[in-house]
């Protein structure tokens, strides 16, 4: 169990070389000096040169991936341009904000989408199956972004029901939860068709399992069937799914952070790239690759986790 | 209750069944009844409509089949036209299956105690502890090795034949009056098959529970059937004591079934029989069996 | 020359055979309600991005300044923005923007991906490998996050939205042809042998493109959805299209400005992303259960 962690982490790992590769290589594709292409002509000479200095731009190419990594692999990401201040820091100060954010998603999700799907399968081939089939294609049409405008449009500016703007504090943990609703149902709903409709296809394949004719053979009822035994085999391929999924959150989480003015990863990004702050794009870039391998490798552990026969062939 | 009933009813009663998909007909016009402690097989080709026969009695086809006849009755119960509630109140006491695949019989993803826990669903009275025992208790009935231990291992834990043995305790469990064994060798090899076989005769003996024994083996059969029934293309086209039908075979299909056998071919160098289908056809549109 | 006679041969045979199925792929894809409705919506928005120009009332960039966020009403169908812009202008040319922006960088990213499938298919092992690997990190990063980082570099505009959506696309498309690319070269492997090495390459191209249109097709097509999506989401970051260009992400993000005073521009830069979406879903949904009925029957079940 140990080696199959070992090797996942060590390809996350690779992956993450790779993409710090390609960041790299894009910065010196671009004709110019590099740090006029990273922090935009309006950059002065004094970013410009703390820039070379942090980044060793004079040194050859694969003696600056040296050091990138090698300064990646103790914490430091480096520094913002304009406040000198250390990325690293920068992104601790807002990635719980984030995370949650992510989190809340998926658990709305998780819950809708399962709920529905676990609905649909019950009341196959009637009217709740359908119309939930309906509210699943539509939904995925529907970008996130427009999503969480329609959300912001229809809750806080019309209804007023729910806080459009910030985060609230930690420290005020129902202000923070009201603050969480809005953008979170935003990123979720977006995926609730998706989910359910997973839900559903895995549960029916699951009910023609033979396994499952040898319940109803004994007089089980019919949802029970469903609910303890389908449920539990179609959760496998639901989980690996809602996993390469996970990035959609993240995704949906940025234009979430931007159009609720939530402090996060994703909005700092964005003041980033306004502002030509290139090494903090570079490292919310790779903070965000690490976040999303780190849940691949989590869907695969739990995965393993769920399946016995999986658990078993591993240990 | 059960075993005054046994002396005057038949456990299984069919008369007249038959079962069609989409219009294209996988059972005709078959009789079978089955007394009460008699072990009754089942022989015929893939196809012959013996597997789709034992699925209709417990009402295990899919909604596209269409079952007609004169009656059906499990237990007393006739199952003719019943909707899921009806057969869902015999399926257990009335009848119970074993099928043919040992290894998908049950979840992968539960515990073998938890499932069989689960098949007890209608003893509400009974407490969690008291399933349990009862379940040790049966499968000590067939011969499972650390019966306690097996209820926390998970099926792909056990072998084929340990594997089948749970079926068939969890048959025996609801205490039924008609066993319904789905080919439950096959997919075994010779040993496990023979202890199968041996076991079947013994809880026939110990609870007296009637057994439907479904196979393609002649091997099969003769080992433990009191009486047979051969089927060919959905047909029932003979049927009768085990000695008997052995001994004299008359339709033309039987005979030939018979001649396939390859333990009844004397050893040597020559053409394997093969079944005539075209030639049974014929002669079966010329005798105007029913 | 024979084998230059016989590739014409069937060259010629199978573009007969091309055009009855595109018929009869048509049809199948109208006989569901879905399809139907997919197809509708994509003609009639490739139609509007074409006659764009002709069917725009205003221009787009006619400003008046006392007509300010006007809701919709005879003179202008779908009201004015914060400028005083015609809405109705504005939405068909984004139309324009949108399906101009979605061809191109699918072309380009097609134009990229299948070389490197055929390369990582047809190629040394350690050289598919590698190309793997590149192709699984590029997937395994949220395509947003990667994308600020190319506009970062680039600076915003129609060509860095075009070189994000291209990074995106080939993993997915060079994956297709890669697949393909390794299942042919199994199977005429020993063909290959026999014949010349040049004609093996001709014979991968005459038998592999063949193979790969269709489900390309179909991955492009569904694709566009996301292209779409990807360029209205990175011009209402202001990332994408300049400001003056009329695209429907610019039309959110204006319209997010004055959210609290008309929900109207909102709206209506919305809708149209949603109408693409469900017609490119649909579409290409419909047209993969024509180009493989075993695919759509166990989708029914």
């Amino acid at each position: 169990m140990t080696l199959f962690i070992l090797r996942r982490l060590g390809l996350g790992v690779v992956i993450l070389f790779v993409v710090a590769l390609m960041l790299f290589s894009l910065m010196h594709m671009i004709p110019g000096d590099p740090a006029v292409v990273a922090l935009g002509s309006r950059s002065t000479p004094e970013m410009r040169l703390a820039f070379h200095q942090m980044m060793g731009l004079d040194r050859p190419f694969y003696e600056q991936l040296g050091l990138f990594v090698g300064r990646l692999s103790v914490g430091d990401l480096g520094v913002d341009v304009w406040s000198r201040r250390p990325v690293l820091t920068m992104i601790a100060e807002v990635l719980p904000h984030t995370v949650t954010l992510a989190l809340a998603s998926f658990a709305w999700a998780v819950a809708l989408g399962v709920a529905l799907g676990c609905l649909a399968v019950l009341y196959r081939g009637r009217w709740p199956d359908w119309m939930i089939g309906l509210f699943s294609i539509g939904f995925v049409a529907v970008p996130s972004f427009v999503v969480s405008l329609y959300t912001l449009l229809l809750f806080a500016v019309t209804l007023n029901w729910l806080p459009a703007i910030g985060a609230g504090e930690m420290t005020d943990p129902l202000g923070y939860l009201k603050a969480l609703i809005l953008p979170s149902f935003a990123i979720g709903i977006g995926w609730v068709g998706y989910v359910s409709r997973i839900v559903r296809a895995a549960m029916i394949e699951a009910m023609n399992e033979p396994y499952v004719r040898t319940l109803q053979s004994f007089g089980v009822a019919q949802r029970r069937v469903i609910l303890r035994y389908a449920l539990r085999q179609s959760m496998l391929s639901v989980l690996s799914v809602i996993a390469i999924g996970f990035g959609g959150l993240l995704t949906g989480s940025v234009f979430a952070e931007i159009v609720f003015s939530r402090p996060g990863l994703g909005k700092m990004t964005y003041d980033a790239v306004i502002t030509r702050n290139f090494p903090v794009v570079m490292g919310t870039v790779m903070v965000t690759a690490a976040l999303y391998v780190t849940c691949m490798i989590l869907a695969d552990i739990l995965a393993a986790v769920l399946d016995p026969r999986v658990k078993r062939a591993l240990q | 209750m059960r075993k005054a009933q046994q002396k005057t009813q038949p456990v299984l009663e069919i008369e007249e069944l038959s079962i069609s998909y989409a219009g294209r007909p996988a059972v005709s016009n078959v009789d079978l009844t089955i007394q009460p402690g008699e072990i009754v097989g089942i022989i015929g080709e893939s196809g012959s409509g013996k597997s789709t026969l034992a699925h209709s009695i417990l009402g295990l086809l899919p909604p596209s089949a269409a079952v007609t006849g004169k009656s059906l009755s499990l237990a007393g119960t006739n199952l003719l036209g019943a909707g899921g509630s009806a057969f869902r109140s015999v399926r257990g006491p009335g009848a119970a299956m074993v099928f043919q695949n040992p290894m998908t019989t049950f979840s992968p993803l539960h515990r073998l105690g938890d499932q069989l826990t689960e098949l007890l669903w209608r003893e509400t009275n009974l407490s969690k502890e008291e399933k349990r025992e009862r379940i040790v208790a049966v499968f000590k009935q067939v011969g499972l090795s650390n019966p306690v231990g097996r209820l926390s291992n998970y099926p792909f834990e056990l072998s084929g034949g340990m594997l089948q043995r749970v079926a068939i305790a969890a048959a025996l469990m609801m205490r039924p009056s008609l066993l319904i064994a789905d080919e439950p060798t096959t997919a075994l090899d010779v040993t496990m098959e023979a202890q199968i076989l041996h076991l079947m005769r013994e809880l026939r003996t110990e609870a007296g529970v009637a057994v439907l024994m479904i196979s393609h083996h002649l091997g099969v059969i003769a080992e433990i059937c009191d009486r047979v029934v051969v089927m060919y293309a959905g047909r029932v086209v003979e049927q009768g004591s085990v000695e008997a039908i052995f001994a004299q075979p008359t339709h033309p299909y039987t005979k030939a079934l018979f001649a396939c056998e390859p333990a009844l071919i004397a050893p040597g160098l020559h053409r394997m029989p093969v079944i005539d289908h075209e030639a049974l056809r014929t002669a079966r549109e010329g005798r105007n069996m029913a | 020359m024979s084998e230059a006679i016989s590739t014409m041969h069937v060259a010629t045979g199978f573009n007969e055979r091309r055009t009855f199925r595109i018929a009869r792929t048509l049809r199948q894809v109208l006989s569901t309600p879905l399809g139907a409705i997919g197809l509708v919506l994509v003609v009639s928005i490739t139609l509007v991005a074409i006659l764009a120009p002709l069917i725009a009332p205003y221009s787009p960039t006619a400003i008046s300044v006392t007509n300010r966020l006007a809701g919709p009403s005879v003179a202008h169908w779908l009201g004015t923005d914060q400028l005083g812009r015609d809405l109705f202008t504005r939405v068909i040319l984004g139309t324009r923007t949108a399906m101009t922006v979605a061809l191109v960088s699918l072309a380009a990213a097609l134009a990229a991906a299948i070389p490197l499938g055929l390369i990582a298919g047809y190629g040394p092992r350690w050289l598919d490998g590698l190309l793997v690997l590149i192709f699984d990190s590029l997937s395994s990063l949220p395509m947003i996050m990667f994308g600020l980082a190319i506009v970062v570099l680039l600076g915003p505009g129609v060509s860095t939205v075009i070189l994000v959506i291209v990074a995106y696309s080939v993993p997915s498309y060079a994956r297709l042809v890669r697949a393909q690319t390794l299942s042919l070269k199994a199977r005429d492997f020993i063909r290959a042998e026999q014949v010349m090495n040049a004609s093996s390459l001709r014979i991968l191209f005459v038998h592999l493109l063949p193979n790969v249109v269709g489900p390309l097709l179909i991955l492009a097509c569904l694709d566009i959805s996301t292209v779409i999506t990807l360029e209205a989401g990175l011009s209402f970051l202001g990332l994408g299209v300049k400001p003056q260009v009329p695209s429907w992400g610019n039309i959110l993000s204006d319209g997010f400005a004055v959210i609290r005073n008309t929900p109207v521009p909102v709206l209506v830069g919305s809708v149209p992303i949603i109408l693409a979406t469900i017609g490119f879903t649909f579409f290409g949904e419909a047209l993969r259960d024509a180009l493989d009925p075993k695919l759509a029957k166990e989708k029914t079940a």
